[in-house]
């Protein structure tokens, strides 16, 4: 993937921000530009503002990947789930600091930002949102890593929605 | 708009055919289409073409009109299309052809579909497969098709109680039936133990759970159904021809469990054909994952949702009960070359109910179905056929 490519996605990879309709108050992520729940959707043309997600969320299903995306070769077994945010929008992610056989549906987790994938040994380096849990599991492995960092500090202006 | 009759039928090998180009098999599933149907080319007002991955798989774009070209009609300067909806290319084809002659545009047009996935290593052909799904925010974040699938089925298993074993019952069915169909893939029986033995890809699903990579083309030729005993005996009427789509990404559904996709195509399907889904007596369904065929069969309105485990464990959907499904041997078996597929589909059904479907024959199909889904259902095609005399 180009280095735009990944780039231009870094507010909403890195920082969760997402998109409100002021005209129903549905929370999206990634981000629209008109909202798909008010019926005639011009109502919301102009009307999505910036919103920003807690990073807070709950399994929702997930499975341990064995054969992997292109870039995640080093990661298997790795888990992949949809978790629910509590603002409403549903996330694909891995979770880790967890074994995966700890990983349930209903666990509490929450974002963490982490390396996604690198292209080979001197490509670009991916990294986004991945999850672990906030409850304690049998495994007792600690969260690591920072959490996901404050919205000022990455998040740019930007009129139209991403991809 | 005017009735669409299937006039000509064909298809070639599905599997590894590493001696065989793109244009080859694509030549020879419409040329068989065009014997089929009693029709010279110069009949022919049309070309579609549905495939999903030409330029990835084989760095080859603009492939309609070179199919025309190979076909031998490039002099004849026939319109020539291709048509992408991922892994339902084929149906989606097939539905621009249905148009293309009820309009009355044109009065007889080739629908085909064909894919070479053996050219790529599978690793290369399953990152291909997963461009289905939405790149940026799935594929991204180290989700596959299979695993988005998966999460599907682990969500189904919560909701229903589906089990592991259930599952592993819908390729046992796919390889079961493909033993009578020299075109499959995969002839050899499956045991449950293997099912459930195989390595896993992402859990609950295994190896033996996903359907293979192949290659292979399909044809039919369409024309209106009041010329249609001109070139058959037995026409083949297009019932009812739909498309419905959703959303790219699996996360931004409501549910995890249906594909809505599906259920709004078979709804409008059954109410275009103003049959209903128990009139149905032989179908072709998406089944490539196992967990895709039980969630086929509650959104096509077979089966309660929730129930299709314990129902296709049962074993009722076998040559002889009141639903046949992929006597093919569907993508598990029969293979899944991705923009065939769909048009593969409808060669099986048409292929029932003329009755020409040799070992593997349903008997009394007169009524069937084609269930084909783009990724994890951004886009289902649903057909239904019916034989008229």
């Amino acid at each position: 993937m180009s280095i735009a490519r990944f780039w231009r996605e870094t507010p909403r990879r890195y920082n969760l921000g997402g998109s409100k309709c002021t005209n129903c108050g549905t929370v999206y992520f990634p981000p629209r530009s008109v909202c798909p729940q008010c019926t005639h959707h011009r109502q919301s043309i102009e009307k999505m503002v910036r919103s920003q997600l807690s990073g807070e969320g709950e399994v929702l299903s997930y499975t341990v990947v064995h054969e992997p995306a292109e870039g995640f070769e080093m990661q298997v077994p790795y888990v992949l789930a949809l978790v629910k945010t509590p603002e409403g929008p549903v996330l694909t992610g891995q979770v880790v600091d967890v074994r995966p056989g700890e990983v349930r549906i209903g666990l509490k987790v929450r974002a963490t930002f982490r390396k996604l994938r690198e292209e080979g040994k001197s490509g670009v380096i991916h990294y986004g949102y991945k999850f672990s849990p906030v409850e304690e599991t049998n495994g007792g492995l600690p969260a690591r890593g920072p959490p996901v960092p404050a919205p000022e500090s990455l998040e740019r202006p930007r009129s139209a929605a991403g991809a | 708009m005017r009735e669409v009759a299937v006039l000509g039928v064909g298809q070639t090998k599905f599997g590894e055919l590493w001696d065989r180009s793109f244009r080859e098999i694509g030549i020879e599933a419409g040329l068989q289409s065009l014997v089929d149907a009693k029709l010279s080319s110069a009949d022919l007002g049309a070309l579609f073409l549905g495939n999903m991955a030409s330029g990835s798989l084989i760095s080859q774009e603009h492939i309609a009109p070179l199919i025309l070209d190979y076909a031998g009609l490039a002099g004849r300067h026939l319109p020539a299309v291709r048509v992408e909806g991922g892994g339902a290319s084929g149906a989606l084809a097939l539905h621009q052809g249905y148009l293309a002659v009820a309009s009355g545009l044109y009065d007889y047009v080739v629908v085909g579909g064909a894919e070479k996935l053996t050219d790529v290593p599978d690793a290369t052909a399953a990152d291909i497969s997963s461009s289905a799904a939405d790149h940026e925010w799935e594929v991204v974040f180290g989700a596959t098709l299979p695993a988005l699938w998966a999460l599907m089925a682990r969500r189904h298993m919560h909701l229903y109680g589906t089990t592991r074993e259930q599952l592993a019952a819908v390729p046992v069915h796919a390889h079961d039936m493909a033993g009578k169909n020299p075109n499959a893939h995969y002839r050899n029986k499956l045991t449950i133990e293997q099912v459930l033995g195989a390595g896993p890809v992402a859990e609950p699903l295994g190896v033996l759970d996903c359907a293979p990579f192949s290659d292979g083309a399909a044809a039919v030729v369409l024309g209106p159904l009041e010329e249609a005993r001109r070139h058959t005996d037995t026409p083949i009427r297009i019932a009812a021809s739909q498309v419905a789509c959703d959303t790219i990404a699996l996360q931004n559904r409501q549910e995890f469990t249906t594909l809505e996709s599906t259920v709004v195509a078979a709804r409008h399907a059954f109410a275009q054909a103003r049959r209903a889904p128990r009139d149905v007596r032989v179908a072709e369904i998406h089944d490539a994952y196992s967990i895709s065929a039980l969630m086929a069969l509650e959104d096509l309105g077979f089966v309660e949702k929730g129930r299709a485990g314990a129902e296709f464990a049962s074993g009722r959907f076998g040559r002889d009960g009141p639903l046949t499904v992929n006597p093919s041997g569907g993508l598990k078996a029969q293979g899944r070359p991705f923009g065939a597929v769909g048009v593969a589909q409808v060669v099986e059904i048409v292929r029932q109910l003329r009755g020409e479907a040799k070992d593997r024959q349903v008997d009394g199909a007169s009524f069937g179905l084609a269930h084909d889904v783009g990724g994890t259902g951004a886009t289902s095609v649903v057909h239904l056929l019916e034989r008229t005399n």
